[in-house]
């Protein structure tokens, strides 16, 4: 059996193969499927969650090493209602276009903006490594400069 | 609709946005759960029906149609084409608001159900939705308006014409009274439907309110909290896990596989060989191709199962298409002046030619994948008598017939739920993959079934961008105009039926045969056996390069500005009559948006050292757009797009913030599409996931300036028109900034990278 610690809460999952990519426990088991298949061989970042607030591409590494360790996926970045700062960027910026990627890109986005409260252009870059096939690109960076912004002074990390 | 449908792509653009369904008019329906006023815009079965002395379409129960309002004044507005990342969902349903005069607030927007009697065609393809739905979306919101009018004047006994409408509510300015859409829902719906919709009032462009405005995603708060939209996403109770395991040269069968010892694999329910059904056409992939399938329990027992599968394939009818091969070919026959087939002569081209020096090129661009960020899924569960299923098409008509032949019923026993399309890019106007999933379902009843295609399925089979050769011989006047040109395209067709393979064909019309005297396009085409499909702007996309690419050579050889150049072939034509019809190229247009971009650009001015323009237009899908490209290009030959300046005339802008991301996203594909290539050798492709076939990231996305002359023709759609001239203004700036003139895609084979 395994046990997981996902978004705050306890989960145990039965009966899977040690090598389950933890991308796939999350999306079939725990039925978390805003996380996202894109490539299943670590290229693409659409599968990206945090483990213990760092990115991770959660098709990359089997669930069993995430056991005990702190899962976050795009469904737990806001709590309840409340969108974090990014959250609310994507949508004031109007970012996705088909939004296949999106939630992968947003993870990322936090744990960008965790490390880097107001990243440069270039700290963007090279953070943000995730694929957006309809080239979001432009509007992704505004919208992490203009959650930067909107989270400077009050604090908080998005 | 199949037929439809084929018959739309296959003609001109221009044409097919004229295409209307006959015998439009309102149907009212029950109004519910919670009552209130449901109307629908009913759209008549297609003429053949008629021609054929059929009755009157009956029309059926809908328990959506395109506008619904309940008594607490919630207004849902039902989006019937495909989402697939061209904000469609969101243009429709402002549009539909426009009309209604609702409140944007008090929208929502929801997907439709499939279901042709009452919606007509339903398809992302050609950028059609919008020029094809722009009356009807307006008449069905003006329609639902009148009705609530009519309801308020009797309430209040006073005349329909002292009513006026804003934000939801139905005002009688003479007296102070209002009442909202909401407490007028119920009454409304007891009104019988206007007779006539072409007779309604619609909005005068000034008296807009909504369109033209910055409207965000309807669905980017499901997007960025992580709610289930896409197929991949669907869950059932007792779902199964299935995978279709392939032949990797395309078409190849199984001569015999461990089929026993995958059975026995943990999690693993079933595995069989499967014959397939798909027809040897390359032009639109029709049904299941042979393989083996794996259903289990998990996704990822059914990966791990496909390890551990062997399979001898059969390769007698597989695929044996070589690049390398085709490229050695294509460039024997360029020598020729003229291909096997000629598509249009104007004067007498052979004559100039004799007579003249002419400039000639000759250009190669390779095959590329859709590479859609959401690999190929469907679930679908067969219940014996019916079979339900959640895709990720771009054309769920098709689909229906498709998967009823599949499973032995008739298409109405088919139930289709259109999903949200993570990334369509034409690739999903094929059902593939929805045919794929009926046939597992089949052999698994009752049971549903979600079948997944790897990322390296998806892109060993995918319906690919077709690649392509033309050999181009110009020849300018004393004065350094255009005064001649000569085109032998080769392409590809399919081996069997001779059809030419899908985009890969020479249209008569394409500029510039028009605009000069003497002219001629001809076509030879190689057999080709790897499927291919519609790409982004199929056809023009490459088109696009080849010419506009070959104008610039044609205007540095006349020594003359590029921009002054094409303009002065524009101006040939200029101020003609307005072509009866659809709108097609129309050089007025042409003229406006290459001189807008040329202005926005400072084309002419003084730039920042080692900076460069390149300017390219291009005519599709009934958009005008011309782009100017600035780079600069360092000694290792990285090609770095500082900014695009994209100047488009479709008509009024629906969305204003979508538009823009469409474009935006369009010059990113471009610079993304510029450095990649698919080669296939013993017919299988070799680049079969994003390390091979690296898809652009972040880094160095340029400033995309775009400018929208808003002019008073019909709106056009934007989800490909932007594409096509990004690629050679891009190259055209990479001759200004280095002399070199990129003639083969990707450009990564003259040394070059895009940073
Ligand atoms: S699915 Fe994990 S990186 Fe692509
Ligand atoms: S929005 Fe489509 S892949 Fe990023």
């Amino acid at each position: 059996m395994l046990r997981l610690n996902v978004n705050g809460q306890e989960r145990t999952i039965d009966g899977i193969a040690d090598d389950t990519p933890l991308l796939w426990v999350l999306r079939d088991e725990l039925k978390l499927v805003g996380t996202k298949f894109g490539c299943g061989v670590g290229q693409c970042g659409a599968c990206t969650v945090h483990l213990n607030g760092q990115p991770i591409r959660s098709c990359q590494i089997p669930a069993v090493a995430a056991a005990g360790e702190k899962v976050t996926t795009v469904e737990g970045l806001s709590a309840g209602a409340q969108l974090t700062a990014l959250q609310q960027a994507w949508i004031d910026h109007d970012v996705p276009q088909c939004g296949y990627c999106q939630s992968g890109q947003l993870m990322t986005a936090t744990a960008l903006l965790k490390q880097h409260p107001k990243p440069t252009d270039a700290q963007i870059d090279q953070f943000m490594t995730n694929i957006c096939r309809c080239g979001t690109y432009v509007r992704i960076r505004k919208a992490i400069h203009a959650a930067a912004a909107a989270t400077a002074g009050k604090g908080g990390a998005a | 609709m199949i037929a439809e449908f084929e018959r739309l792509l296959a003609q001109p653009v221009e044409a097919a946005a004229a295409q209307s369904l006959s015998r439009r008019g309102f149907m009212k329906l029950s109004g519910g759960v919670g009552g209130g006023l449901v109307l629908a815009l009913a759209v008549g079965l297609p003429d053949q029906a008629s021609a054929q002395g059929a009755p009157p379409p009956q029309v059926p129960f809908a328990p959506g149609a395109y506008v619904r309002i309940s008594p607490d004044g919630k207004i849902t507005l039902y989006s019937k084409n495909p989402e697939i990342g061209q904000g469609i969902k969101t243009a429709f349903g402002v549009i539909l608001a426009e009309e209604l005069d609702a409140a944007w607030a008090d929208v929502t927007v929801e997907q439709s159900e499939i279901n042709a009697a009452v919606y007509g065609a339903q398809f992302a393809g050609g950028s059609l939705s919008i020029p094809m739905n722009w009356d009807n979306l307006r008449q069905a919101g003006a329609g639902a308006r009148a009705m609530l009018v009519s309801a308020a004047a009797k309430q209040w006994g006073v005349a329909e014409s002292e009513l006026t409408t804003a934000d939801s509510t139905v005002i009688h300015a003479a007296s102070g009274r209002k009442a909202s859409y909401g407490s007028l829902a119920t009454a409304a719906a007891a009104l019988p439907v206007p007779a006539d919709p072409k007779a309604l009032k619609l909005k005068d462009r000034k008296d807009y309110k909504l369109i033209g405005k910055r409207f965000t995603g309807v669905d980017n708060l499901d997007l960025v909290t992580g709610k289930p939209l896409f197929a991949i996403d669907v869950n059932l109770p007792g779902m199964l896990y299935a995978s279709l395991v392939k032949c990797p040269s395309v078409g190849g069968k199984v001569a015999s596989a461990n089929i026993d010892q995958i059975k026995k694999l943990p999690g693993i329910t079933d595995a069989f060989i499967v014959e397939g059904t798909a027809k040897p056409a390359n032009v639109m992939l029709t049904g299941v191709l042979p393989g083996v399938a794996i259903v289990g329990k998990s996704t990822w027992a059914v990966f791990s199962a496909r390890k551990q599968l062997k399979v001898t394939w059969d390769h007698s009818t597989a695929s044996k298409d070589s690049w390398t091969d085709y490229v050695a070919k294509a460039k024997e026959l360029s020598v020729k002046p003229v291909g096997d087939k000629v598509v249009r002569t104007v004067g007498d081209i052979d004559k100039v030619l004799a007579s003249a020096k002419p400039v000639e090129a000759y250009y190669q661009f390779a095959f590329v994948s859709h590479a859609q960020l959401e690999p190929q899924n469907t679930v679908a569960w067969f219940k014996g008598d019916s079979i339900e299923l959640w895709a990720p098409t771009q054309l769920p008509a098709n689909s229906l017939p498709l998967v009823a032949g599949i499973v032995g019923l008739k298409a109405d026993k088919v139930t289709l739920h259109q999903m949200r399309v993570g990334g369509g890019f034409g690739r999903r106007l094929l059902n593939d993959f929805v045919a794929d999933a009926a046939y597992v379902a089949k052999q698994v009843p009752n049971t549903p079934i979600k079948l997944m295609w790897t990322r390296e399925d998806d892109m060993e089979h995918d319906a690919y961008r077709v690649g392509g050769f033309m050999s181009y011989k110009g020849v300018l006047d004393e004065q350094g105009k255009l005064a001649a040109l000569n085109a032998h395209m080769i392409g590809f067709e399919d081996p069997v039926s001779k059809a030419p393979t899908t985009a890969s064909d020479f249209g008569a019309n394409e500029f510039p045969a028009n605009y000069l005297t003497d002219y001629r396009a001809s076509m030879s085409r190689l057999p080709l056996s790897m499927p291919c499909g519609p790409w982004r702007a199929p056809g023009t996309n490459t088109m696009s390069w080849v010419q506009q690419s070959f104008f610039h050579e044609l205007a540095v050889a006349a020594k003359r500005d590029h921009v002054e150049f094409l303009l002065e072939v524009f101006g040939r034509k200029a101020g003609a009559a307005p072509q009866a019809g659809p709108p097609g190229l129309n050089p007025d247009r042409a003229i406006g948006v290459i001189k807008l971009a040329a202005e926005k650009a400072g084309w002419g001015k003084p730039l920042p050292k080692g900076r460069h323009l390149g300017m390219a237009f291009f005519f599709s899908h009934q958009g005008h757009i011309a782009e100017i490209a600035e780079v600069s290009v360092d000694a290792k030959k990285k090609v770095t797009v500082h900014k695009m300046t994209v100047a488009c005339d479709i008509g009024p802008v629906i969305n204003l913030s979508g538009a823009e991301n469409q474009v935006q996203g369009c010059i990113v594909d471009a610079m993304s599409t510029l450095a990649l290539e698919i080669t296939m050798e013993n017919g299988a492709a070799q680049q079969v996931n994003y390390d091979k076939y690296p898809a652009r990231r972040m880094p160095n996305s340029p400033q995309v300036d775009v400018h929208f002359v808003q002019s008073n023709y019909n709106p056009s759609g934007l989800g490909e028109p932007a594409f096509p001239p990004a690629a050679p203004a891009i190259c055209n700036a990479i001759f200004a900034a280095t002399g070199t003139r990129i003639r083969t895609l990707p450009i990564t084979k003259a040394g070059f990278s895009v940073a």
